[in-house]
This record gives C-alpha cells, sequence and structure tokens, in this order.
C-alpha cells in the first residue's frame, strides 16, 4: 500500500509540473526551449528558497524527473558545495551534482546521431 | 502579444485574428500533459526503486540511476522516431521530464549529422540544452555564492 | 498605366504542367490530380535539400517533356523554394545548366515567377519560359522550426509545409492550349503586425485582400468575372479572415468561388492544423488542379492569388512582425 503510494504520489506531482508546462505551452508563444529554460531556472530558485526540498521529499521522482529537478539538484550541488568548500564550492557544486545526467546527455546524444536517421513525418 | 499596436487598423485586425482562431482543445491538452508526464515520473520512481533495492545503490547515487536511464530512454525513443510523436499528443507531458531534455539534444543532433560531425552534430547537441545549462548553472552559482554569503554573515 | 496590374499584349499559353508531392500530399484529398506521388519523402538521396532539388528538377523535366520542348530548347527557367539562398532551385538550375532567374517570394513564389515568364515572353524578350517552385516538410521544418524528431506541439493556426513542387511551361505557340495568362497583378508588401510565427494565414491574409482588390481596380473586374478565386496557403482559418476582410471593404464573395490550396491539400484528419503552406503547395495544386479543371473545360476564367509570408528565422528571433506578399495571375481557357 505505501508502495502504491510513493507511485501514485510521483504520478500526480509530476502530472501536475507538466501541467503548468502545458499551460505555457497553450497560452502563451513560448517555445518548448523557454520553457526548458523556465522550469530549471525556477527549480533552481525554488530550492534556493527552500520551498522545493519539501516537494522532493514528498513525491519523489514526481519532482526530480520535471526539469524543475534538475534545477533542484543544480541548487541543491551549489549550496552542499557552498558548506563544504566554501565559495570554490559554491562555484561547482552545481555541475558535479548534475554531471551524471549531463554527461550520459552528451554521449547518448552523440551516439544517436551516429547511429540513427532522421524519420520524415506523417 | 500584449503590447498594444499603435495603427488601429493592425489593432483592430489582431483582434479579429484572435476572435476568429480557434484555441486548443485545453482540457484535452492539459489531460494528455498530464498522464503522460505523471507516467514519465511514475517509470521515474520505479527506476529509482529498482537502483536502490535491487542493484543497492548508495543513497544520492540512486538518483543519479534514475536520471541516466531515462536520458537514455529519451534518446533512444528520439532515435528510433517515436519521441516526437509522443510530444505531438503530450506535450509538455513528455517536453518537462528530462526525457525532454534528452530529446532536446538527440534530435538537433541526429537532424543536422548531414552537417558534420563537429559544426552539425557537435554544435548542435547544445541548441537547446546550452540555454538550459546556461541559466541553471548561472542561477545555481548564484544560488550558491548567496548561500556562501549568507553563511559568512551570520 | 494600371497601378499593379500588368495586362499582357500577347497571347501566353500555358502549354504544360507538371505536379510532384510527396507521400502525406498523395494521401490527400487532391491525391488523385497529380503526376507523381513520391513513396520516399528522400528520394534516395543524401539529404532533405537535395531530395527537393531533385522533386523539382523531374518536375520541370517532366514539364518540358509534356511540352514537346527539348532541355536546351528552354529560353527561361524561373524557379524559388523556401530556403536560404534558394538551394532547391540553385541545384535544380545547375543540373538543367538553361538561362535561370531565382526568386523568393515564400508561398507566392510560384505566381511571382509565373508573371515574370510572362513579362519575359509578351516583351518579346524570349520565346518560352517554365516557372517552378517547390518546398519540402522537412527541409523547411529544418530551417524555420524544430528538428524532425524534437518532441513538441504546435497550435491549431499553424501550418504544414507541403512537399511538393509544380512546373509550367509558357509559350506563345499558335498551336491550342489548355490555358492560357492574361493579367498579371504584383503584390505589394503589406504588414499588420501579425507575429506570430504560427498563425501565416493571419499574417497573409491583408496582403491578399489587398492584391485582389488592386486586381478589381486595375482591371475593371470582380467576383462575378472569375469562376474561382483561388488563394494560396491561407489554410481555414486565413480564408476565413480573408472573407472578413473583404467584406469590410464592402465586397461580398459566395463561398463557392472561394478555394484555397492549402485549405484543399490536405484534408483536416491528416492533422495539418490549419491546413497547407510552402511554395510547392500552389504550385503543386495550380498545375495539378486549377490548370487541369481549366483545361478539362470546368472553369473559364481563375484568378489565381499565390500569398507569401516574408519571415525569416532572423526576422522572427529579432522580434519582428511577419509581412505578406500576395502575386494574382487570371487564368483564362484557351481558344
Amino acid at each position: 500500500m505505501a508502495l502504491f503510494l510513493t507511485f501514485l504520489k510521483a504520478f500526480v506531482v509530476g502530472g501536475l509540473i507538466c501541467c503548468v508546462g502545458q499551460a505555457l505551452l497553450m497560452h502563451t508563444q513560448l517555445t518548448s526551449a523557454r520553457i526548458l529554460v523556465l522550469f530549471v531556472v525556477s527549480g533552481v530558485a525554488l530550492t534556493a528558497l527552500g520551498l522545493y526540498k519539501p516537494l522532493v521529499d514528498f513525491a519523489g521522482a514526481g519532482a526530480t524527473v520535471p526539469l524543475l529537478g534538475f534545477g533542484y539538484s543544480l541548487a541543491m550541488g551549489a549550496m552542499q558545495g557552498a558548506r563544504s568548500s566554501g565559495l570554490l564550492g559554491a562555484v561547482t557544486g552545481g555541475l558535479v551534482r548534475t554531471a551524471a545526467g549531463i554527461a550520459s546527455a552528451v554521449v547518448f546524444g552523440l551516439l544517436a546521431a551516429l547511429l540513427f536517421k532522421p524519420h520524415a513525418k506523417r | 502579444m500584449s503590447k498594444t499596436l499603435k495603427d488601429p487598423t493592425h489593432r483592430r485586425y489582431n483582434r479579429m485574428v484572435k476572435a476568429m482562431t480557434p484555441g486548443s482543445n485545453y482540457l484535452q491538452g492539459y489531460a494528455r500533459a498530464f498522464w503522460v508526464g505523471g507516467l514519465i515520473c511514475a517509470v521515474g520512481q520505479l527506476l529509482s526503486l529498482f537502483g536502490e533495492k535491487i542493484l543497492g545503490l548508495p543513497e544520492g547515487s540512486d538518483a543519479m540511476f534514475t536520471s541516466i536511464a531515462l536520458i537514455f530512454l529519451g534518446v533512444l525513443l528520439t532515435g528510433l522516431g517515436v519521441y516526437d510523436d509522443i510530444g505531438r499528443y503530450a506535450g509538455a507531458g513528455s517536453i518537462v521530464p528530462i526525457t525532454g531534455f534528452a530529446n532536446s539534444m538527440a534530435s538537433p543532433a541526429i537532424e543536422f549529422r548531414r552537417e558534420g560531425l563537429v559544426l552539425g552534430v557537435g554544435a548542435k547537441l547544445f541548441t537547446v540544452a546550452g540555454p538550459v545549462l546556461v541559466y541553471g548553472l548561472s542561477a545555481s552559482i548564484a544560488a550558491g555564492v548567496i548561500y556562501w554569503l549568507m553563511g559568512r554573515l551570520s | 498605366m494600371m497601378k499593379q496590374t500588368i495586362a499582357f499584349n500577347h497571347r501566353l499559353a500555358l502549354r504544360a504542367r507538371a505536379s510532384c508531392v510527396g507521400p502525406k500530399e498523395g494521401k490527400g484529398p487532391l491525391g488523385w490530380c497529380f503526376d507523381r506521388v513520391l513513396k520516399d519523402d528522400l528520394l534516395g538521396q543524401a539529404t532533405w535539400e537535395l531530395a527537393e532539388s531533385e522533386m523539382l528538377r523531374q518536375t520541370v523535366s517532366l514539364c518540358l517533356e509534356r511540352g514537346g520542348l527539348m532541355p536546351d530548347q528552354l529560353e527561361l527557367l524561373a524557379s524559388g523554394d523556401l530556403l536560404n539562398q534558394l538551394m532547391p532551385s540553385c541545384f535544380m538550375a545547375r543540373a538543367l545548366g538553361r538561362p535561370f532567374m531565382g526568386l523568393y517570394g515564400a508561398c507566392s513564389t510560384f505566381v511571382e515567377a509565373m508573371i515574370l515568364c510572362g513579362v519575359m515572353i509578351d516583351g518579346g524578350y524570349r520565346n518560352n519560359a517554365v516557372c517552378a517552385a517547390s518546398s519540402h516538410f522537412c527541409t523547411a521544418e529544418r530551417q524555420f522550426r524544430s528538428p524532425l524528431e524534437l518532441g513538441t506541439q504546435r497550435p491549431p493556426s499553424a501550418q504544414w509545409t507541403a512537399t511538393a513542387a509544380g512546373a509550367a511551361l509558357m509559350d506563345t505557340a499558335k498551336a491550342p492550349a489548355a490555358a492560357r495568362l492574361t493579367h498579371g497583378t504584383l503584390g505589394r508588401v503589406i504588414d499588420y503586425e501579425v507575429t506570430d510565427a504560427n498563425h501565416m494565414g493571419a499574417a497573409m491574409a491583408p496582403a491578399v485582400a489587398d492584391t485582389i482588390l488592386a486586381h478589381f481596380e486595375d482591371t475593371g473586374r470582380d467576383f462575378r468575372d472569375y469562376d474561382r478565386v483561388i488563394t494560396g496557403d491561407l489554410g481555414w482559418i486565413g480564408r476565413n479572415l480573408l472573407r472578413e476582410l473583404l467584406r469590410e471593404r464592402g465586397v461580398a464573395v459566395a463561398d463557392e468561388k472561394l478555394a484555397d490550396c492549402g485549405a484543399s491539400l490536405f484534408s483536416q484528419e491528416q492533422d495539418p492544423h490549419a491546413g497547407g503552406s510552402g511554395c510547392g503547395c500552389v504550385a503543386s495544386v495550380s498545375c495539378g488542379y486549377v490548370l487541369r479543371k481549366i483545361e478539362e473545360g470546368a472553369w473559364e476564367r481563375v484568378l489565381l492569388v499565390a500569398s507569401g509570408a516574408l519571415l525569416s528565422p532572423t526576422s522572427s528571433q529579432q522580434g519582428q512582425s511577419i509581412p505578406g506578399i500576395a502575386y494574382a495571375a487570371a487564368l483564362e481557357a484557351d481558344g
């Protein structure tokens, strides 16, 4: 039952965050690139203000999988870095914590470009 | 756009355009974004659980495992030509999750492969990811520095 | 001297026509009327751009063949497309090796080229000429919007760039032809400050209204003089806007007289949003359908009004509004 609840929370919170993005997509002329930038920066700001951590604790992947969660990781990394190694840690912390995601996206993207061809749309 | 136009004819015309343009099907748009986005997050939850319980990854590493796995799935579905169809259906439901970020990197890289490996693939990989990293990283550094300053002052 | 219209002095026969479309267009309501429907969007070429160029080359060649003209007898090739520096047209012209003029009028290019050919022949400078235009969904998408595999949603007002090409051969030979060009009305660039790049029908409708009214004023004609007034690529929404704009100027249009290439090429079920667009849309529908209708005697006189949204990735990114232009060609059954 607890397991089910974990999934339900991730599903609902993640879905709701996507609906915010959908609202921007349908009601404004923002392109998807702008929406992604907006979400990451908002994630950083919300985390810095201490507002996002509770949501992550509550919803797990529902809060970390949307791009807001990428901002959350960046901000958490920077703040942890500042705590452990001062100013230098504040600069490097964000990248350190997100390095796995960024590195894998770059490598997988490169491999995909070598392996796949673009498909015409129907 | 909210900017008011000086020319009355243009103003009137733009109002007319707005009135005569059918809006998106909002309810359907939200419903699709909700369930697809929610599902991707639930898959993320499953992967994280899998990393923690089955692979026995330590705290923190399971989150990394989840991102890497989701990015892999996003890139794979992009390469197979499925992710754009999901995106057409779900909109933000598949743009906002990390898989959408992966899609935004892989799709221009695949598209511009024909322009070469350096200025095609290498540069275009970052058309969307570049700005995301520029502003995300800068914001995180700002947050870290402010956090550090506050620690100094108190 | 008429304000914007050229009334041609000689009989300018549209001797032959050819059209070619992609697989999706071939499944549309007009699929039956095109000469060639591609099975593969890439035509066995290495890139989408070369594929578009090859599609255009095949269409022009077929048109010359139909007109009984050897390629080296062609005196002018006027062609355009949507891409930067007209790559498909230039590469096609490289393959054909005939005198070439590249034109850019966005989706209005085909009629712009037709008027240019008309002027060249009417003035006695050329004996024959081909006007042509092409567009390809995959080339336009990567230049103007986003990579093909990017998962994104477009609003209902967006239009679908057609993968299509059309070519028409014009000359002054005595032999009876299907149709002839009698008038060409040049467009003015009109901008009503529409900024939404996903709403090109709205950006172009004022230019179309302007050109239609100028044509009527210059020639003393009106809607009653035409069996059809066929606009290029306004789409379903843009067509309604045009009707409204004309009504505001006191010109009533009967619904069945007004048709739009973009609104005819696809059915709503094919999910092209507001309709088809692209240089190839007008070119293929004109050559596959409109000229056929005149040839078959269904229509006596048609006003073909092709419109173009003169935006570029640069102008959009710099936040500029979208200027529009429309060229009109009056076509009549020959003989």
